[in-house]
């Protein structure tokens, strides 16, 4: 298997689980509270030399919130004295120009900013924290650093409407990226998914607008590009999700684990090596878990059969496990998937509580309805809880 | 067009190195990396601000000995300037 394996070619380096924001969709596992024991730096500094010498070039510090590390600037400059390409993947808590300036002395290539929405109400209320205008702040300090900037939002029923406001809002600071990242269903975003989850419609309405941007950009001579990551519940396309599992991303979760990808640790079945006591070498060509979905032949008939298994991968796995309940099926969101039905379910169920909400009242934002509504905000309390053993949920059941 | 006199710099976004994995010049930027065939490299290699287009060709046509390399570098440049690989920089 390993002569045709090639070296990961993206590292994220998932630094913290650790973080001031409690995004409704945040990427990191449900049960992040439990997994806190943080590698040390002289451990990361090992991890980046050993993936870079089998050929890794983008490097990406992530998290939680990365800039939570005081040894951020060391490892940005050991990335950079490597040759990596380097991205600090930020909510903007803690960025001050000083650190901003210390980064860019260490090596720090570009900057990606996550914005919640255009509105101080929307932005502050789906991170639960008050961060609008600091984010505004910092894109500013970015942009004075000279720094490349990526402006990524996270896409979802409340701010799609926002969409041509969140242009605007990209252009104004200065962003050369705008990613606008529809909500993919895992993790915290999965267990809100019932609110979180917009219509077909009000998906292509935004994607038009959004088309109308890139080709008023475009004429007008404007550098900064849009990328709109597909809805793929709603395309029914299945993503080419991470180019292939154990195929060029590898993901280092804080505590070590090895991970194809942001969300796989909640697979079960697969030991993820530690790179604790495992090298990436060896982590990354020769674990069963990397090697679980590599190339096709996991693949069921569905796939194995298909013509756009070389293009697509099958699909993303993690989804086939949340929506299909086996992590080898085909991506549920494909129109030949046996389970495409539960796909077609979830859409219903958002069209029907977009037409109930119509009937209902005038459309208005109220964060304590939503929150009434059943969101789960991100953070240590909830993240015991969600993740709470059997035993344990009903020791504390009254 | 790119004015013969001007001299072009990789755009800051942009990062050209030299990677032994891919055994090749590449063009690292956000997320992403072009691999640039030999004759693509070694004029990115040489807009370094500081020299003209004029002195690029000729450095060639010296380096490769080789004449009459002006239309070449001169269609490279355009394109790299139009997918912004490079800033055209200002003539003297």
């Amino acid at each position: 298997m390993t002569a045709a394996v090639k070296p990961p070619f993206w590292l994220l380096a998932e630094l913290t689980y650790r973080g001031p924001l409690h995004c409704v969709f945040c990427s990191n596992p449900v049960d992040y509270a439990r997994h806190d024991a943080e590698l040390d730096t002289a451990t990361w500094k090992r991890i980046l030399a050993e993936a870079r010498a089998l050929g890794a070039v983008q490097l990406g510090f992530s998290g939680g919130e990365p800039l939570l590390r005081d040894d951020l600037e060391e490892l940005v400059a050991h990335a950079r004295s490597l040759g990596f390409y380097t991205n600090l993947i930020t909510s903007g808590v803690g960025l001050t120009a000083a650190r901003a300036r210390a980064l860019k002395d260490a090596g720090l290539d570009h900057v990606q900013l996550s914005f919640q929405d255009s509105t101080r109400e929307l932005n502050d209320f789906i991170s639960s924290t008050r961060t609008f205008d600091l984010k505004s702040r910092v894109a500013a300090i970015i942009k004075d650093a000279g720094y490349p900037m990526v402006l990524n939002c996270v896409m979802h029923r409340f701010n799609l409407p926002h969409v041509g406001r969140i242009v605007d809002m990209a252009e104004r600071m200065g962003a050369d990226f705008l990613e606008l990242a529809n909500t993919q269903y895992y993790g915290w975003a999965w267990q809100n998914r019932a609110a979180l989850m917009p219509t077909v419609d009000e998906l292509r309405d935004a994607e038009a607008i959004v088309a109308a941007h890139r080709e008023r950009l475009a004429s007008a001579g404007q550098a900064m590009k849009i990328l709109w990551v597909s809805p793929d519940y709603a395309d029914a396309r299945p993503k080419p999700c991470m180019a292939g599992w154990g195929a060029v991303f590898l993901v280092v979760a804080p505590d070590g684990l090895a991970l194809p990808c942001h969300s796989a640790r909640m697979l079960p079945g697969l030991a993820f090596p530690s790179l604790r006591d495992t090298s990436v070498r060896r982590a990354w060509f020769d674990s069963d878990a990397f090697n679980a979905y590599r190339g096709e032949a996991w693949m069921d008939d569905t796939c194995g059969s298909c013509d756009q298994r070389h293009a697509d991968h099958g699909g993303c796995r993690c989804q086939a496990f949340l929506l299909a309940g086996d992590a080898a099926a085909a991506d549920p969101v494909c129109r030949k998937s046996a389970h495409r039905g539960r796909v077609d379910a979830l859409l219903d169920a958002a069209a029907s509580a977009a037409l109930e909400r119509t009937r209902e009242a005038p459309l208005r934002f109220v964060p304590g309805a939503a929150a009434g509504g059943g969101l789960v905000f991100r953070g240590d309390a909830a993240s015991l809880a969600l993740s709470a053993p059997i035993d344990e949920l009903q020791a504390t059941t009254p | 067009m790119i004015d013969p006199q001007a001299r072009p710099a990789v755009a800051p976004m942009y990062r050209l190195q030299f990677e032994p994995a891919q055994d090749g010049w590449v063009l690292l930027y956000p997320e992403g990396m072009v691999k640039l065939n030999t004759p693509a490299a070694e004029i990115l290699r040489r807009c370094d601000g500081r020299r003209s287009v004029t002195e690029i060709v000729g450095d060639l046509e010296r380096a490769f000995e080789r004449d009459g390399l002006s239309a070449d570098v001169l269609a490279f440049l355009a394109q790299a300037r139009a997918r912004g690989w490079v800033h055209p920089g200002a003539a003297p």
